[in-house]
């Protein structure tokens, strides 16, 4: 598409992934505890990819959760019939762990605000963070990331779109005139 | 994604699309209800009233659970004590309750076709929970859900529905529901009990009809017994119960007669002894426990779709 620009290649998510794992194991001063969840659908594989880049250079395994977030989220009436549901998978206990979430997009943070709501049903960690890919700003609630993969100063009227081999065949991340993420 | 639907009153209006969609959503819900807080926001600050007009356990019990399970506020309404005792139309009740603040009524009433009237009355949404013999959506929802789960489609199985078809709201809307997505349908019964073929494939042209049930057992993949109501026999319509059960009834010989991989339904409540024999039902084939297990999860992916 001719409006459509570039903003991160392939190679740029892997090598934004990568550092992002790395800050994880720093911030958290290791990996006892980490859980990674990733809110669908393309957190998680995003999740999954982090936990592998861990493996890579750590040798351990971290637990990757996925999350759903539709029941949670307070716009319903403003997405037409209703959304689609998909199962939420928690390997383990929560209680106690470091949750981070995972999510392609950080946009308005309301996305954030019902995982949060979504993660306190199923148990008490000792702390939460979240990763993301790209932070897009025009935040509407008092939510920031952790971990971003790159800042992308945007106008509302953009649209910025994360392709992943996993959900759409090829790796890269696009910025679109017309339109904004939901 | 199909449209948001508006009412629910029987399946005939439902897509194959549609249905899949639901029962794709119940895959959703049945993990909600397998957490240790069984509850989640999505139909906060919405109200559920429970219309009914007639006797029900499960059903009822059924409904209000999911709507609590989706945060709900619900509301339980029984013709008994009511204003309905005072002489109340069905009509000014249905006013009343959206005067109230209803979002959502879930109906059942002895007359078939009552949840019609509610709606042409009701600006929210109705969901039938069974009226008269026409229809009982969420029942075949859930029957739907239980075979599917359990063989992972639904197009080409074999499926026998067995005893009182012409007072089966639950037949009719697995009709609607099991032809829509493919299934081959055999209803069996006694001829008074059935009606003429004709009934049946002018609506259905799919299905068959026998009124004899033992050569169907081979090649079942589910057999679905209906529950049979003593008052036919005082109507004239049955000759004997005994009867009855000798050449329909779900015995333990019968269902050592279907393939292995067979299942055995049945919409509750059980006339043990006449229909079903209590060593099928506690069966491993039976899934009738797993079908009121179900239906909760249904009912939330209706209330859901409808609500949400």
């Amino acid at each position: 598409m001719s409006n459509e620009k570039q903003i991160l290649s392939a190679d740029e998510i892997r090598r934004a992934l990568v550092r992002i794992a790395h800050e994880i194991d720093e911030r958290n001063g290791g990996l006892r505890d980490v859980v990674l969840v990733g809110i669908r659908s393309r957190g998680v594989p995003l999740a999954e990819r982090i936990a592998a880049a861990i493996a890579d250079f750590e040798g351990t395994r971290v637990p990757v959760g996925q999350l759903d977030i539709t029941l949670y989220r307070d716009d319903l009436k403003l997405r037409g019939p209703a959304a689609r549901v998909r199962k939420t998978d928690l390997p383990i206990d929560i209680t106690g762990k470091t949750i981070v979430l995972v999510d392609d997009v950080l946009f308005t943070g309301r996305t954030v605000r019902a995982a949060l709501d979504a993660i306190a049903d199923f148990g008490r960690p000792a702390r939460i963070q979240l990763a993301v890919l790209i932070d897009r700003g025009h935040r509407e609630l008092p939510i920031r990331a952790d971990f971003v993969g790159k800042n992308v100063p945007t106008s509302l009227s953009e649209r910025v779109m994360v392709r992943l081999r996993e959900t759409d065949g090829i790796d890269e991340v696009v910025i679109q005139r017309g339109g904004s993420n939901d | 994604m199909t449209e948001r639907r508006r009412h629910a009153i029987d399946l005939d209006d439902f897509s194959a699309t549609e249905i899949e969609e639901i029962l794709e959503t119940t895959e959703s819900m049945r993990e909600v209800l397998e957490r240790e807080i069984k509850q989640v926001p999505a139909l906060r600050g919405k109200t559920v009233v429970n219309m009914f007009f007639e006797e029900s356990t499960r059903t009822r019990i059924s409904f209000e659970l999911a709507a609590r399970a989706l945060s709900a506020n619900v509301v339980a309404f029984t013709a008994r004590g009511s204003s309905v005792e005072k002489g109340e139309s069905l009509v000014d009740t249905v006013r009343t309750l959206q005067a109230l603040g209803a979002d959502i009524i879930v109906m059942r009433h002895s007359q078939s076709g009552a949840p019609y009237l509610v709606a042409r009355h009701f600006r929210g949404a109705v969901i039938n929970a069974g009226d008269g013999r026409h229809a009982h959506p969420t029942q075949a929802l859930l029957d739907l859900y239980t075979m599917r789960s359990r063989f992972g489609q639904i197009r080409d199985l074999n499926v026998v529905i067995v005893g009182d078809m012409l007072h089966s709201r639950v037949a009719r809307s697995n009709l609607w529901g099991l032809t829509r997505l493919g299934a081959r349908v055999t209803l069996c019964g006694p001829p008074t009990l059935i009606g003429p073929a004709a009934f049946w494939t002018a609506t259905w042209p799919t299905v068959r009809i026998s009124y004899d049930l033992d050569p169907l057992l081979a090649k079942a993949d589910v057999v679905m017994a209906l529950r049979l109501q003593k008052e036919r026999m005082q109507s004239g319509l049955l000759p004997a119960l005994r009867e009855y059960t000798r050449v329909y009834g779900l015995t333990a010989e019968r269902l050592a007669r279907l393939p292995g991989h067979a299942i055995v339904m049945h919409p509750g409540p059980m006339n043990e002894g006449i229909e079903i024999f209590p060593e099928v039902a506690t069966s491993p084939a039976a899934v009738i426990e797993e079908q009121v297990m179900n239906g909760v999860a249904v009912r939330m992916a209706l209330l859901y779709r409808m609500a949400g």
